[in-house]
């Protein structure tokens, strides 16, 4: 198990060095002068230069590059914010507890609610609670959390006045935010669990339990949960990257200052630097995310462990 | 062994059992509503896009100061915006971008995974690690967060936007592709096929590809709902499709600060976009119980 995990570890190091080179690249050809829309009204061409080369622009692709990852890499920094000249790295770490706090809300609402409302639609297959949770989980699936998140803020902030529709300050801040964002992951979630369940309960394995005389409960929790358990599990993960990404719009619409505020603030300044640095640094939460539903995977299939033993290379698909 | 009989038979019998092979998916389809519902949705969306000239009441710009944040009524079924503009007429001609980009987004990143797919499945060796491992990479950047960036990049508009989507479906074909050329190398028809000197050309458009066109035809038919979604995010937060055009996302965001005054404004683009992705999605649920009747046990 040890090397397993060294070696999952290791194998996360050429997708986050990928990842940053794939972000930094894409922004390097931002059309325009950066440095014009900083000096405002007509710089002298002087002052441009200066500009450009106290910023480094005028270096080579590669040496910016090479800086760049060198930053985050040995000193874990991730440059200078283009318009404010304040350090991003500060703003990054000081901002991602409120957006991972949101992140882990909703993904624990996605496991605590969706998981159940899978199971029991299985077990009822096809009658009306299987059809009605599955109908609302449809309706889930087809709603962009921004509009859920205003519809939420017209409900229970305009019409009601129960909870706040902006800013920090409390948990009841954090509620509207997590349900918007949630709501997608829970339908999801209860969707997986509740095909992955249908293939289950059809093994033969099941029928034997059933012939044994094991009583409906057992069966589902000793046999049929735990084998239905990895597909649930990929949902959660890759649920994940769309929690955090989801909180960028969520963030902006609740006025929380978390990363995702932080990104849509350097989108609207053209603040590339800002940009590139949330962009990766949410993508390399993500990928360590991805890479603790591996090893609970692992940990909770023997088969992924004995193939590991046996061979010397597992392809994993990270695809939903 | 092969005899000489199955060699001859080699590519007969794919013409006539894929046309009977429609025939019982569709039937299928047709027999269970909510894809019925699905497609019967989706289908008047996409004629309410190509006919949105006839349909829209008023035109999409048309400015009335005086009628401006009215309510919804007879004469403003959607009611106006702060321009004194036509909700209804605005969401109609809001179908045509969001229904394109969904669409042709789509099409493009599955035809360029198929091609990144094809490539690795059938090289491998150096070919495969390199292209799967750019795909590896490609996925750990969530969705929206690669489609921001590069529409950052790109700028405005209905091309970039509709580019700046595509992205995020290259994986997800790439790999299906890939898998199924995996699957089916060693079989025996592949080697009967090689053996009677098919190009590969050939063998990939005749064998590969019709093998992998299920799940294909149901992940991207389940993708293009998501990418409406996305492609709505981009212009809320400001990129993508920019306003005065009207694009159901940025009419979202423009009245997202009136929401206490004129909560119409938000609500109808929204639930417009929820009825494409719904229809979308249970169209594509049906689709995917249709081509694959072991799950329907």
């Amino acid at each position: 198990m040890g090397r397993y995990i060294l070696k999952r570890l290791l194998q996360m190091i050429p997708v986050v060095l990928g990842v940053t080179i794939l972000v930094f690249t894409i922004l390097y050809f931002i059309p325009g002068d950066p440095v014009r829309l900083l000096l405002g009204a007509e710089p002298t061409p002087a002052q441009v230069e200066a500009k450009r080369e106290a910023m480094g622009l005028n270096e080579p692709y590669l040496v910016r590059l090479g800086k760049y990852v060198e930053g985050i890499v040995l000193h874990f920094d991730f440059g200078k914010s283009w318009i404010y000249n304040t350090p991003v790295t500060s703003e990054l770490l000081q901002r991602f507890p409120r957006t991972l706090t949101i992140a882990v809300i909703c993904m624990l609402m996605q496991i605590l609610i969706g998981t159940p409302l899978g199971i029991i639609a299985a077990v009822n297959r096809n009658k009306w609670g299987d059809r009605l949770s599955m109908f609302i989980a449809m309706f889930g699936i087809s709603m962009p959390n921004f509009w859920i998140a205003l519809m939420l803020v017209l409900l229970f902030s305009v019409k009601l006045g129960w909870l706040p529709p902006f800013g920090i300050g409390g948990l009841k801040y954090y509620i509207l935010p997590c349900i918007a964002n949630a709501f997608p992951g829970i339908a999801t979630q209860a969707r997986q669990t509740r095909s992955s369940m249908l293939e289950v309960i059809r093994s033969d394995y099941i029928t034997t339990a059933r012939a044994k005389g094991m009583s409906e409960f057992r069966i589902l929790m000793k046999h049929a949960l735990p084998n239905a358990l990895l597909p649930i599990i990929t949902v959660v993960g890759n649920g994940m990257g769309m929690l955090l990404a989801g909180t960028v719009v969520i963030e902006m619409i609740f006025g929380i200052p978390g990363i995702g505020w932080y990104l849509v603030g350097g989108i609207g300044n053209r603040d590339i630097n800002v940009v590139q640095s949330s962009v990766i640094f949410l993508a390399i939460a993500f990928t360590m995310i991805m890479l603790l539903v591996d090893l609970a995977y692992a940990f909770i299939d023997p088969r992924v462990k004995a193939q590991f033993a046996g061979q010397k290379r597992r392809h994993h698909h990270a695809h939903a | 062994m092969l005899t000489l009989n199955s060699i001859t038979m080699e590519d007969q019998p794919v013409k006539p059992r894929r046309k009977s092979q429609f025939v019982i998916v569709a039937r299928r389809l047709s027999q269970n509503s909510s894809a019925v519902i699905g497609f019967v949705v989706a289908l008047l969306l996409a004629l309410m896009a190509i006919f949105a000239p006839i349909i829209a009441p008023y035109p999409y710009q048309k400015q009335d100061l005086t009628h401006s944040r009215a309510a919804p009524s007879a004469q403003h079924i959607m009611g106006t915006d702060e321009l004194g503009r036509d909700i209804f007429s605005r969401i109609v001609w809001g179908s045509r971008f969001s229904l394109s980009v969904g669409i042709l987004a789509v099409l493009l990143g599955t035809a360029v995974g198929m091609v990144f797919g094809a490539l690795a499945g059938y090289f491998g060796r150096v070919v495969d690690d390199i292209i799967m491992r750019f795909m590896d990479i490609l996925q750990s950047i969530p969705g929206i967060l690669l489609a921001i960036t590069i529409s950052v990049v790109l700028g405005p508009g209905l091309f970039n936007t509709l580019l700046a989507l595509s992205f995020g479906g290259i994986p997800m074909a790439c790999r299906l592709l890939r898998a199924s050329i995996l699957g089916i190398r060693h079989q025996e028809y592949l080697e009967a096929a090689t053996s009677i000197n098919a190009s590969t050309t050939r063998i990939i458009l005749k064998h590969v590809i019709p093998n992998t066109f299920s799940p294909l035809l149901v992940s991207s038919t389940m993708s293009i709902g998501n990418v409406i979604m996305m492609g709505a995010m981009l212009s809320f937060i400001g990129l993508g499709v920019q306003p005065p055009t009207p694009e159901w996302g940025s009419m979202i965001s423009g009245g997202r600060g009136l929401i206490r005054t004129c909560p119409w404004m938000v609500t109808f683009p929204g639930l417009f976009i929820m009825l494409t992705v719904l229809a979308l999605n249970l169209f594509g649920d049906g689709l995917r119980d249709a081509l694959d009747p072991k799950l329907k046990k």
